[in-house]
């Protein structure tokens, strides 16, 4: 049944035969999709005609590979910026909402918490939507109001950062969170009692502590927002995210160039992701 | 007393600002918009048409009934796939392996979405691997697709929502004392009135938590129906996708989008009253 108890060899290899399919069910369609990218066709499907880096390097007529791409680059560049202030903007809002709803003590502190898990279970499509609206209201309103014409309430990359941060820093908030509340209190008592203030308390003693949880919150943010597409859907103008630009490109027909940029995405997201487990491990142990 | 409230506000004004102006006024809006429409004349007024046209319109509901019912069946598949792979790990794998496999349960999903979707288009599509080893091995005489169809769009839902189940129920399982297991099957106890009576009550709260999240995903997903879905099998989102870019009509969208959140909220509040728990335990 269990480590502690003897069970049957019929048990055991049941047991292990499922574990070996499910990681097979898993990890086929990653393991598939990196091996066509060094197909030599001009198709991502069998037969195998050969090992090939054109996916790659190729620059043109015929093939264009990813380093040539101007369009998949220019994607995964505007991913790299929107990930990189979805992240910064989430960790500090983030981080000062984990002081607020554990330190801080004020009339509807419940009512808020609960508001501020509610994007846990809002739909992304939903907070794309919402947020698409407002934004054209608040467009419309200070258009009729003020004869000013602003892009920022436009579908565009400042818009898709805004309705990523909507949802991720509760992720980070949570994160965070569960951190401060190891935090041991008489280690701020004491500085207070040496005449620090509470800003000084937080920056170099709370902060201090909270930092391992900060860093992986942030890492978690990057990827969360590089991988986001539901609701950056509604809320992408004229320059789309690496999902939305792959999104495109299967829909309509696809080369094995999205194979390419997919084993890029594949050994990129899981070196930030290892790293932040490797450095949450050391903290931990 | 004068300090603590300057640190009280410096941590809510922002807290504040995110949540009233990204989370608040954006819901009201779509409220506000859901019951807004155009007379005959084309002049704004309000109305309760957006709703009614739901209701009269068969293939609206239906979609609406049928993404419901989709994902639930997802949100079941993918807790019985996920209580054995969560108890392997969590009671039966030994230590060392048990923080790899827990590793490379997570890797996948760090990849977007697309990509794993995309995987499993390349993998079973007409022309696609899967295909082409079943014919050159003689198995299969002409290749089937086997995309586009409800079978294989809940196995990319279960697919893509996997992690959120088996998580939770990794983290429930391993609070579990063995000794109690151990106890059970000293007294006699067969596997099934194991599970029953010891492992199922303790996990409650994963099992809870993960079902949740996975029938949020599934019920919000729009990549998966989408990209594996065929013609026929309309998701609720899609409509919604097509009321405001393809129509572009916002008001009719609007009124999709609210009942969507609706049906959402509702289930999610109906599992966490039958389960006894509250969305903060859940959460953390």
């Amino acid at each position: 049944m269990i480590r502690s108890l003897p069970r049957s060899r019929r048990y055991t290899w049941g047991f292990n035969l499922f574990i070996g399919a499910y990681f097979l069910f898993l990890f086929a369609p990653l393991v598939v999709t990196c091996v066509l990218a060094f197909n030599n066709s001009d198709f991502p499907s069998l037969p195998w005609q050969g090992f090939s880096l054109d996916w790659f390097l190729a620059d043109g007529p015929d093939r264009i590979g990813i380093f040539h791409d101007e369009q998949n680059l220019r994607a995964i560049w505007t991913s790299f910026q929107t990930a990189f202030f979805v992240s910064i903007f989430c960790v500090l809002v983030g981080t000062c909402a984990a002081f607020l709803f554990e330190q801080e003590e004020f009339r509807f502190k419940g009512a808020l918490y609960f508001l501020m898990l509610a994007p846990l279970v809002i739909p992304g499509v939903i907070l794309g939507i919402s947020l698409l609206l407002a934004s054209n209201t608040a467009g419309m309103y200070v258009e009729n109001n003020f004869g000013l014409d602003f892009d920022l309430f436009r579908p565009s990359f400042w818009l898709v950062v805004l309705g990523q941060f909507s949802f991720i820093t509760t992720f980070v908030c949570l994160v965070v969170s569960a951190r401060l509340r190891k935090f041991d209190r008489t280690l701020e008592e004491a500085a207070l009692n040496l005449g620090a203030n509470r800003l000084e308390v937080i920056w170099h003693i709370t902060l201090k502590f909270l930092q391992p949880a900060i860093v992986g919150a942030g890492a978690v943010a990057f990827l969360m927002s590089f991988e986001n597409f539901n609701t950056t859907l509604f809320l992408v103008g004229s320059e789309p995210t690496l999902p939305i630009n792959l999104y495109l490109q299967v829909r309509d027909g696809s080369t094995p160039v999205i194979n390419a940029v997919s084993l890029l995405l594949l050994v990129g997201t899981s070196i930030l992701a290892l790293v932040n487990l490797y450095f949450s491990k050391e903290e931990a142990d | 007393m004068q300090k603590s409230r300057l640190g009280l506000w410096l941590f809510l004004t922002p807290v504040l600002l995110w949540l009233v102006l990204l989370i608040v006024l954006p819901h009201l809006d779509l409220l506000i918009m859901s019951f807004r429409g155009e007379n005959d004349l084309g002049a704004p007024v309000w109305t309760m048409q957006n709703y009614m046209n739901f209701f009269t319109e068969p293939i609206y509901w239906l979609t609406f009934v049928r993404t419901a019912l989709y994902s639930i069946i997802t949100t079941a598949i993918t807790l019985v796939l996920g209580l054995p792979v969560a108890f392997y790990i969590a009671k039966l794998a030994r230590t060392r392996t048990q923080g790899t496999l827990t590793l490379l349960l997570l890797l996948p999903f760090w990849v977007s979405e697309l990509v794993r979707i995309y995987g499993w288009m390349i993998l079973l599509r007409e022309s696609g691997v899967l295909n082409h080893l079943l014919v050159s091995s003689g198995l299969l005489s002409r290749p089937v697709e086997m995309l586009y169809n409800d079978a294989t769009m809940i196995m990319g839902l279960v697919y893509t929502s996997m992690l959120f189940m088996v998580v939770p129920l990794i983290s429930v399982m391993e609070s579990l004392d063995d000794s109690l297991i151990e106890a059970a099957h000293d007294l006699g106890a067969s596997k099934l009135v194991i599970w029953r009576d010891i492992i199922i009550p303790h996990c409650k709260p994963g099992i809870t938590s993960g079902c949740i999240v996975v029938f949020m995903l599934a019920l919000g997903n729009y990549l998966t129906p989408n990209l594996m879905g065929g013609k026929n099998s309309l998701w609720f989102t899609e409509q919604i996708y097509n009321q405001f870019i393809a129509s572009f009509n916002w008001n009719q969208g609007s009124a999709f989008g609210f009942l969507l959140l609706l049906l959402s909220s509702l289930i999610i509040w109906a599992g966490l009253k039958i389960s006894r728990q509250k969305l903060g335990e859940v959460a953390s």
